[in-house]
């Protein structure tokens, strides 16, 4: 077991672990940050993306070891204070737009969303329904139409 | 779960039940014996949802026509949906714990829309919680065949309706005058000269000493501020911050993470464990023991667990299905095909034959239950939508009596059928049992796909004979794989087989494909018939059982038959549909969608039309069936032809929230998608190859379509109809038939990738795969 230090949603932590146990372990098993869901531990169906340094990462496929001391994780429970607010304009676009059903995999796509929306705009673009057919994140009960409405959106406020 | 298919013309019925002066509805209740106010219902069998035989139509009415899956449900539901009750807190809330399980479709939303109209309280002022198993309820507790609302809506009305009459009775009596001159709005009754006073302050002088028989008038829809009107779901804000709780989140003390290594075959079982010491000695191990299905693992992460399944040396046990493969089952289905009653026509005569694939139910969160077993008592907690079963099964299992064993229904991240089975709890329990330790166990992803519950092959064969411009009969033979009903509706059908139109020797699965499947057209002789195959897979229902399929292989052989007609698909249906509600919707798509406009070749339209649950459904949609986009390069997934545009109209009878009906219309159309184009379990000497969800294609973001549009229709009853599972077999046929009209062949094998392996199979050994470790090569 070795100790394992990183910025997590704001917070200087430290954690006590085996350097082979994935990220998503270390913060729901160990941690209690939940808000990231276990759909596959594949790197498929991307229910527990989350932020590296601002950008979506799945930590189902990233070990504790490789997490530097100096790596900001950011999950759906830090993201409104990544803007200072109590809602992020993604969380706010998703109330509006009434996305969730049975909203499993919706903090995912949530944090998907804000990375694609930054890539976009560092690109240069508004985002595009090619940039929103390139997003991966599951929706079993079928939202994705609303979740596109909600994205193109929450974007016109970041 | 299905239901009928029928939707009689409601318009002209009223509902059963006294009526007041104003055309109120007088309703009858309890205040139970309590500190604080709380009502109980007893509703009367069949008032809440009233059904009228049909007139004499030229297609004889089916079973179904008269006496419908639902009406069975509410009338088993009848006698003891008087133990319901809502209750009125200190604080001026109302608390309901509903007797069902909310998996995402929206019903928590919809009964806190219910309370609020009737008890004129503000939707943050009342709490629905979900009930723990209650055996008084008897099968009163079974969330299935899109019945929440049609049984529920009345009794939580009338519950609500009292509460109100209660408290303006309490406040009349304290005032001193007449409870006729008082009124209701936001939680206060208001009274002469200004006079107001709070639920909350009310509620413990309402309350009884005593169990009390007590009447109240329902609001008449004219007066509803709520209840029609589009609402967003209760838990959003939970959900988007990432508080909403799942079973995984839940935190039981030393319910550590458990995970199970499993057999290569379906329902494999464990001969022996060749090195549990190793195994048990691995990092953050905890417990390792063999059980019925496989070795389970219990550690400090499940990343350890699954670390450890990585290593278990286990000689295995043989499946109930070891030699099946998809083409053996076909076999046997087209073995068991009932035969065809009317001989063929000759030249006028379509003969089809559709297949549809094994298909998963596995939803987006993986199967999981905690249990805290000991040697007299048990603890459960779980997604279950038939819990009462769940724990008499479970307390069987243990060896404890039913009241040792305590049932908690948790949020389920999805269920679309799961979840009406507890062989997950079950298992849990087993282990916890076994281990003496309380467990929180899932099952990975991969044994969702290759353990889980699957919906069964099946084949759909159609013969229909025609002759100058008329249909003289109609044949539908469907076969199946084994349905499993085990999960205890049976019980409701042996305890009313008696009232049943339907008797006799049929089995239970032949029931309820007769009480859930009609033809909606004047196709003259018609007849539907269900055999099995009575094969072990694990099945069950995938938002719905039957209709999908068949109603796919109906508007297929429809828009045959309009072709034989020389009519364009839309004039055909207008032509023989027998339903006005089906018309009208039909109608409605046809305008909204602009049926008939000019499509670039190798695009199409198509539309179909489906009526079940009380509700009528009719889609339309275009397809893109063009090499570019058939073709387009998607990694690790498949593109084929996208369905570009969506029209559903739906006619929900009464809608009680636009925006939950609105989400289920869609969320049915993406379930359809998948189902006509995509995602399928591939069957492999007793396994499905499928292991995670690139392997089985449920609908992405790239299949789906950009321009989706839902209308309803405006209300045609006092009651709502079914939706969860409404819109998937109108959209399915639509997709279906869409497709044949862009490539000029008609499908007939389901969905149309199913012959081609887009995907390189996970080993079948270990039997969760380890994860990935370069997650950080693929941030963006």
């Amino acid at each position: 077991m070795a100790t394992h230090t990183f910025t997590l949603n704001g917070k200087q932590i430290s954690v006590e672990a085996e350097g082979n146990v994935r990220l998503l372990w270390v913060l729901r098993d160990l941690l209690g940050v939940t808000g990231p869901k276990y759909g596959c531990a594949l790197e498929v169906c991307r229910s527990c993306t989350s932020h590296i340094n601002g950008k979506a990462f799945n930590p189902c496929s990233v070990q504790v070891k490789d997490i530097e001391p100096d790596d900001e994780i950011t999950t759906i429970e830090g993201l409104p204070a990544t803007v200072g607010k109590d809602l992020h304009p993604m969380q706010q676009a998703w109330l509006d737009n009434d996305v969730s059903q049975c909203g499993y995999c919706q903090p995912g796509q949530i944090m998907a969303a804000v990375a694609k929306v930054k890539q976009a705009h560092a690109e240069g673009h508004e985002i595009t329904d090619a940039d929103l057919d390139e997003l991966r994140n599951i929706c079993r009960c079928g939202t994705y139409s609303r979740i596109r409405e909600a994205i193109k959106a929450g974007a016109q406020d970041m | 779960m299905a239901e009928h298919r029928r939707s009689p013309d409601e318009s002209t019925q009223q509902p059963a039940g006294e009526r007041g002066l104003l055309g109120r509805r007088r309703v009858l209740g309890y205040v139970l014996a309590a500190p604080t106010l709380a009502v109980g219902v007893s509703w009367i069998a069949g008032s809440a949802d009233p059904r009228p035989a049909d007139a004499a139509v030229p297609s004889l009415p089916q079973p179904e026509e008269i006496f419908d899956l639902g009406d069975l449900q509410n009338l088993a539901a009848a006698p003891t949906s008087g133990l319901i009750s809502v209750e009125l807190k200190t604080d001026g809330t109302a608390y309901f714990a509903v007797p069902r399980a909310e998996v995402g479709q929206g019903m928590t939303t919809a009964i806190a829309m219910i309370v609020a109209e009737e008890l004129d309280l503000p939707m943050d002022m009342v709490t629905i919680g979900l009930a723990d198993a209650r055996p008084e309820l008897l099968m009163n507790q079974l969330t299935g065949g899109s019945n929440s609302m049609r049984s529920m809506y009345l009794p939580v009305r009338t519950a609500a309706a009292i509460t109100r009459q209660r408290l303006v009775d309490t406040a009349a009596a304290h005032w001193g005058v007449s409870a006729g001159k008082l009124t209701t709005r936001g939680g206060v009754v208001s009274g002469p000269s200004g006079r107001t006073a709070t639920y909350g302050s009310l509620t413990r002088a309402a309350a009884s000493s005593r169990t009390i028989k007590v009447s109240a008038e329902l609001k008449p829809q004219s007066e509803f501020r709520v209840l029609g009107r589009p609402h967003n779901r209760v838990d959003a804000h939970d959900i988007v911050t990432g508080r909403k709780q799942f079973g995984m989140d839940m935190e039981v003390p030393n319910a550590k993470p458990t995970m199970v290594a499993r057999p290569p075959t379906i329902n494999g079982t464990v001969k022996s464990v060749n090195n549990l010491a190793a195994i048990r000695a691995m990092p953050g191990i905890t417990d390792v023991v063999p059980i019925t299905h496989g070795v389970a693992i219990r550690g400090e992460t499940f990343g350890q667990c699954i670390d450890a399944i990585q290593m278990v040396e286990a000689t295995w046990g043989p499946g109930t299905v070891d030699g099946e493969s998809d083409a053996t089952v076909l076999a046997k289905l087209r073995a068991a095909q009932l035969p065809m009653a009317v001989p063929p026509l000759l030249s006028n005569t379509i003969d089809a034959e559709f297949v549809f694939a094994f298909a998963s139910n596995s939803p987006l969160e993986p199967d999981c239950a905690i249990a805290d077993v000991t040697p007299d008592r048990a603890e459960i907690w779980a997604s279950l939508k038939v819990p009462i079963v769940a724990q008499e099964d479970i307390a069987k299992q243990l060896g404890l009596p039913i009241d040792a064993v305590k049932v908690h229904v948790i949020q389920g991240g999805g269920s679309f059928g799961r979840h009406l089975f507890h062989d997950v709890a079950a298992e849990a329990a087993e282990i916890s049992q076994k281990m003496g330790k309380p467990v929180k166990l899932s099952w990975s992803r991969t044994d969702n796909f290759r353990q889980g519950r699957v919906h069964p092959m099946c084949t759909s064969r159609v013969r229909v004979n025609y002759l100058a411009g008329n249909v003289l009969s109609y044949e539908q033979r469907h076969t199946s794989v084994e349905t499993d009903f085990g999960h205890g509706l049976g019980e409701m059908i042996t305890a009313f087989a008696a009232d049943l139109p339907v008797g006799g020797n049929l089995s239970f699965a032949e029931t309820i494909f007769a009480l859930s499947q009609s033809s909606p057209y004047n196709f003259g002789v018609t007849t539907q018939l269900l055999n099995e195959v009575p094969l072990k897979f694990n099945t069950g229902s995938m938002r719905n059982i039957y209709s999908p399929n068949v109603v796919c292989a109906e508007e297929l052989v429809v828009d045959r038959l309009a072709a034989k007609f020389g009519q364009d698909p839309m004039r055909f249906r207008r032509n023989f549909l027998k339903d006005k509600r089906l018309l009208a919707v039909l109608n409605k798509a046809a305008e909204v969608g602009r049926w008939g406009k000019a499509m670039p070749k190798g695009t199409a339209q198509g539309v179909a039309v489906h009526a079940e649950y009380r509700g009528a459904v009719a889609t339309l949609v275009e397809i893109d069936c063009r090499p570019e986009t058939v073709n387009r390069p998607i990694r690790d997934g498949v593109s084929g032809p996208r369905v570009t545009k969506a029209v559903i109209v739906v006619d929900p009878g009464f809608c009680i929230n636009p925006r939950g009906l609105e989400a289920q219309m869609i969320g049915g159309l993406q379930d359809a998608i998948a189902l006509a184009l995509t995602s399928s379990l591939h069957i492999k000497n007793g396994m499905p190859l499928e292991g995670s969800w690139d392997d089985y294609f449920y609908t992405r973001q790239w299949n789906t379509p950009q321009d989706v549009q839902v209308v309803i229709m405006p209300n045609t009853s006092d009651s709502p109809s079914g939706a969860g599972e409404l819109a998937v077999a109108p959209a399915f046929a639509a997709v279906a038939c869409a497709y044949a009209r862009a490539t000029g062949t008609m499908p007939t094998y389901f969905p149309i990738n199913h012959g081609t392996l887009g995907f390189e199979p996970l080993p079948l050994e270990p039997s969760t795969p380890q994860s990935p470790t370069d997650g950080l090569d693929h941030t963006f």
